[in-house]
């Protein structure tokens, strides 16, 4: 059998269309811009992304390295899977931390989230992009994750300041995307625009890419807070009066910040069991991010103020 | 609400061998407030693509920003942004996706203000097919017939009517009809291969995933079946080869890849190929992927492919199969869309991006402007925001394209402001004018010709002769500041920033003043060589030294004005007191006293005494537009 029959045979061509439209994007970023940077933030989304820039640019390696914004409130099992990974594949890691952020103590936990993000996310990936002065940045947001990011281009571009005009953008015609920009702009790129979440589940497994452990159920101790299931995943998160750790089979669909990121019951333990689950799921994926509902239209705002 | 139950909504299982549905890409579109993103939100909440938890805030949203009393407002679904929601229009486009048991579907929400026309052109652009909406209460409007239009225009073949709000209208069939008979009237000319009318209403339900009890009348099909069992095919594998190289993959000195993914036809391993802009031919070594070699490429694989010659290939090249080649050219006609508030003008340079090529473009004509009400042609100077034109470019090097009819992939291109880099317009090529020598291009790529498309004018000297004290320097500088408002490229060579300089070994003999002229003929001819427009201040005595610049451009590239000043005159006016001095015997060689001047013979202008500076300047620039070196 020749390679391409066995090629066509694992990936559905839904997924293969998918697949080539994103190494397209990848390829044309790397081929336009001076200084790239690949956003990852070690959840499923960006294992896709990273796994297709090693497609993309074989034999050579992705010409541009990952950025992650560690805010310090990510899972430890977060941690722990990004230096794996960066070890596995060989890629190149740069992490950053607001400083100042980190020296006014701001937290998820007494700074609310919406502060947090504000500073530990927003704030610091504004910084780190001026640090290394990066002129393009991709991120793994989909469209079908939130309505707000359905208005998204490919090619998002942001002015001075990182800022999101989303009453200007730039009308995006065929894929001929426009990539000139002036001094002090710069691009966000969507390589994952038109996936959606089961795409997401059923490429990670044809592919076999590595996901963190948080994604597949286990019995873990969790808190119910406002209604939402929260582990603890450190000792910096107290107890409230009243609240005591359950241990309940859980799994996450979106993971961020500990104490932002709440868990689902759930009993899907493997790829295969999460794509069913996915199948008569009968909430959205972000419905477990605090941050998304801290205001109405909270996404677009924080994605005028620079967020991804 | 029409009744029925839910359908059972399945999705596209991934894996080997799993069942694959076609995808179908399409847009809604139509004039303002015809119930768009309504339709789009039914289609999401009857295929029951709305989790719970969305479901709720559509509900809190309803009664906070909606349209509809206390029922649910679907648009919000689809209205994403905060300013959309609070004035109840959409602004950009949204894509959302859904699913049925036949067929997944990426859908294009559009605006219907003319303000936003070019966000629908955005959607529209990578659409397969249009659902363009028509409030039953209105009929068809200017919108539905520039949203008509620019489907067309952008290769849209299968239009679905969809007359919406027929609940207003008391589901009137003779509504319907009616508004299918104007609308067919003016769509014939638009070429679609089919165009299906379906009375519908988006806010209660009817017609769109369940069937209209209400209209017993209509006998088509629901939207969704139609849109499940559309046949889009477009038959790319069979077209030619075409791969625009989109990176060079290089990473070792043994590996040399160019990676890109191929837009129509099918590429095999071993197959001639050639670079189309260079005329350079190879053979297709490998097929590369990070999952192994493939034997063959098709429409939509990104690949990598490595040649068996090392033949100069860059990003913006595409190759093609050497007995099936794209046409190779620096002018075509086109069709345009103006997408930004700053008129489009005929002359102004833009950055054209045609694949993945960029290149420096201008339009040279606008042969007419389209009315989108009648389709009637109407000529025109500019293109304002949201005009269509047919229009005339010309490119700064040669560019590999098929018509956009017969190849979206390699006729479409956009157009770049070059200062503000904002997209500028949308282009459809239909024709080449003018093949550049198609064969075997190997010289430089950017010669002179590149370089006068760039400037907009043609390049040229200006060699201004006469006696001292003629006025060749002060009309020459007044032309020069006419020439620059018009945003032509000038250089000026007048004997103060020559002599100084380059020619600072030179004096007065006669042989000294063939070389000075000598030279500076040739520094002209390189500024013509770079597309300028060079204006030279020479006393210029002989006809010979003329001459001899005259030969050293093309035809018609040299034009002698001659500042035909009588000597009474000169002497009279003397500025700078050399007449005096050469008179007195303190200059030697003075031309009109002691050397002599030789009248030209076949000036190509003469301005005789009289004219006011302001005058003659006007009087070349005349004879400038009349030879066509400005336009
Ligand atoms: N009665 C009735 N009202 C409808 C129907 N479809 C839409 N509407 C109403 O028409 C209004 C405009 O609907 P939208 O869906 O926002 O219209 P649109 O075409 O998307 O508008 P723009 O995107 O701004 O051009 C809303 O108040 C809808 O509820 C229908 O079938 N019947
Ligand atoms: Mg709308």
């Amino acid at each position: 059998m020749s390679t391409s029959t066995v090629l066509r045979a694992r990936l559905s061509p839904h997924l293969r269309r998918l697949e080539a439209e994103s190494i397209g994007i990848l390829r044309e970023v790397a081929a336009e811009f001076h200084n790239p940077v690949m956003l990852y933030s070690i959840g499923k989304d960006s294992g896709v992304m990273l796994h297709l820039a090693l497609k993309a640019f074989y034999p050579s390696k992705p010409p541009f390295p990952l950025l992650h914004i560690d805010t310090g409130w990510k899972f430890r099992d977060m941690i722990r899977h990004r230096d794996q990974i960066v070890k596995h594949y060989g890629v190149r890691l740069l992490v950053h931390t607001n400083p100042e952020g980190l020296a006014r103590g701001i937290n998820p936990l007494s700074s609310g989230s919406r502060l947090h993000t504000q500073v530990m996310k927003t704030e610091a990936l504004k910084q780190a992009l001026d640090k290394w002065g990066f002129d393009a940045a991709f991120g793994g947001a989909r469209r079908d994750e939130e309505k707000s990011r359905a208005k998204e281009r490919i090619f998002s571009f942001r002015g001075t300041g990182h800022v999101w005009d989303p009453r200007n953008q730039r009308p995006e015609l065929w894929s001929l995307y426009n990539t000139k920009i002036s001094q002090g702009e710069t691009i966000r790129v969507f390589p994952l625009s038109n996936w959606t979440e089961l795409d997401i589940w059923q490429y990670t497994r044809a592919e076999d890419i590595p996901v963190v452990p948080l994604y597949f159920a286990a019995p873990r101790p969790v808190l119910e807070r406002d209604g939402q299931l929260i582990m603890r995943d450190d000792e910096r998160m107290p107890l409230q009066p009243g609240e005591i750790e359950r241990i309940r089979m859980v799994r996450f669909r979106s993971l961020g910040c500990y104490p932002l990121s709440a868990a689902i019951d759930s009993t899907a333990a493997t790829l295969d069991d999460i794509i069913a689950e996915m199948l008569v799921m009968r909430t959205s994926e972000r419905s477990g991010r605090l941050i998304d509902t801290d205001e109405a239209a909270s996404m677009e705002k924080k994605k005028r103020d620079g967020y991804f | 609400m029409t009744s029925g139950a839910h359908p059972q909504v399945t999705v596209a299982t991934g894996g080997a061998g799993g069942p694959e549905k076609e995808l179908l890409r399409f847009l809604t579109c139509g004039s303002v407030d015809d119930g768009k993103s309504t339709l789009i939100g039914r289609l999401l909440y009857d295929t029951r693509l709305i989790p719970e938890d969305q479901l709720d805030a559509l509900a809190r949203d309803s009664r906070k920003h909606g349209t509809t009393g206390e029922e649910l407002d679907l648009a919000l679904l689809v209205d994403g942004l905060q300013a959309e929601r609070e004035q109840g229009i959409t602004i950009d486009v949204a894509y959302r996706f859904f699913s049925t048991p036949r067929r997944a579907f990426i859908v294009a929400d559009t605006p219907g203000h003319e303000q936003y026309t070019r966000n629908m052109a955005t959607g529209a652009s990578n659409s397969q097919a249009a659902v363009i909406l028509i409030d039953a209460r209105k009929g068809v409007l200017t919108q539905t017939r520039r949203h008509s239009y620019i489907c067309s225009l952008l290769g849209i073949k299968h239009v679905v009517l969809a007359v919406n709000k027929i609940d207003l209208v008391d589901y009137s069939g003779e509504r319907f009809h009616h508004i299918v008979g104007d609308y067919l009237g003016f769509a014939r000319a638009l070429e679609f291969s089919s165009i299906t009318p379906i009375a519908l209403s988006a806010r209660y339900g009817d017609n769109v995933i369940h069937r209209s009890e209400r209209m017993r009348w209509y006998e088509g099909p629901t939207l969704i079946e139609h849109l499940e069992a559309l046949d889009v095919t477009e038959g790319l594998d069979e077209k030619p080869f075409r791969f625009p190289v989109q990176w060079v993959n290089r990473p070792n000195l043994d590996f040399r890849g160019f990676s890109g993914t191929v837009v129509s036809g099918v590429v095999r391993a071993g197959d001639r190929v050639v670079v189309a802009e260079s005329g350079r031919e190879s053979t297709v070594a490998r097929i590369v992927t990070a999952d192994g070699d493939l034997t063959e490429a098709r429409p939509g694989d990104a690949v990598t492919l490595t040649l068996t010659d090392e033949v100069d290939v860059a990003r913006g090249d595409v190759l093609a199969h050497a007995h099936d080649r794209p046409e190779v050219v620096d002018q075509f006609a086109a069709q345009v869309l103006w997408m930004i508030e700053e008129p489009m003008l005929p002359g102004r340079s833009y950055l054209m991006r045609i694949g993945s090529r960029f290149v420096p473009a201008r339009i040279t004509s606008l042969k007419h402007k389209t009315d989108v009400n009648t389709l009637e042609h109407m000529a025109a100077k500019t293109l304002a925001l949201n005009e269509i034109g047919f229009c005339n470019l010309g490119t700064a090097s040669p560019v590999a394209f098929d018509p956009y009819g017969e190849n979206r992939g390699t006729g479409a291109f956009v157009l770049i402001d070059r200062f503000t880099h904002q997209t500028a317009a949308a282009g459809m090529i239909s024709f080449g004018l003018r093949r550049a020598t198609n064969i075997h291009r190997q010289a430089l790529l950017i010669d002179k010709s590149a370089r006068t498309r760039l400037h907009g004018h043609r390049p040229a000297i200006l060699w201004f002769t006469g006696l001292s004290g003629s006025g060749k320097s002060t009309i020459a500088n007044i032309l020069e500041r006419e020439l620059h408002a018009l945003g032509a490229h000038t250089y000026m060579l007048d004997g103060d920033n020559v002599r100084h300089g380059l020619n600072r070994d030179l004096g007065f003999t006669d042989a000294d003043r063939v070389e000075n002229i000598r030279r500076v003929g040739e520094v002209a001819r390189l500024f013509v060589d770079a597309g300028a427009i060079v204006l030279c201040s020479f006393i210029s005595p002989f006809r010979a030294e003329r001459r001899m610049v005259r030969e050293l451009v093309e035809d018609g590239e040299f034009i002698e004005i001659f500042v035909d000043t009588p000597l009474e005159e000169c002497k009279r006016r003397d500025p700078k007191g050399l007449y005096a001095r050469a008179l007195a015997g303190k200059i030697k060689h003075f031309t009109g006293i002691d050397s002599p001047y030789e009248v030209p013979e076949g000036a190509e202008i003469v301005l005789e005494t009289g004219l006011a500076p302001e005058q003659a300047a006007r009087r070349v620039l005349d004879a400038l537009r009349e030879r066509r070196v400005i336009g």
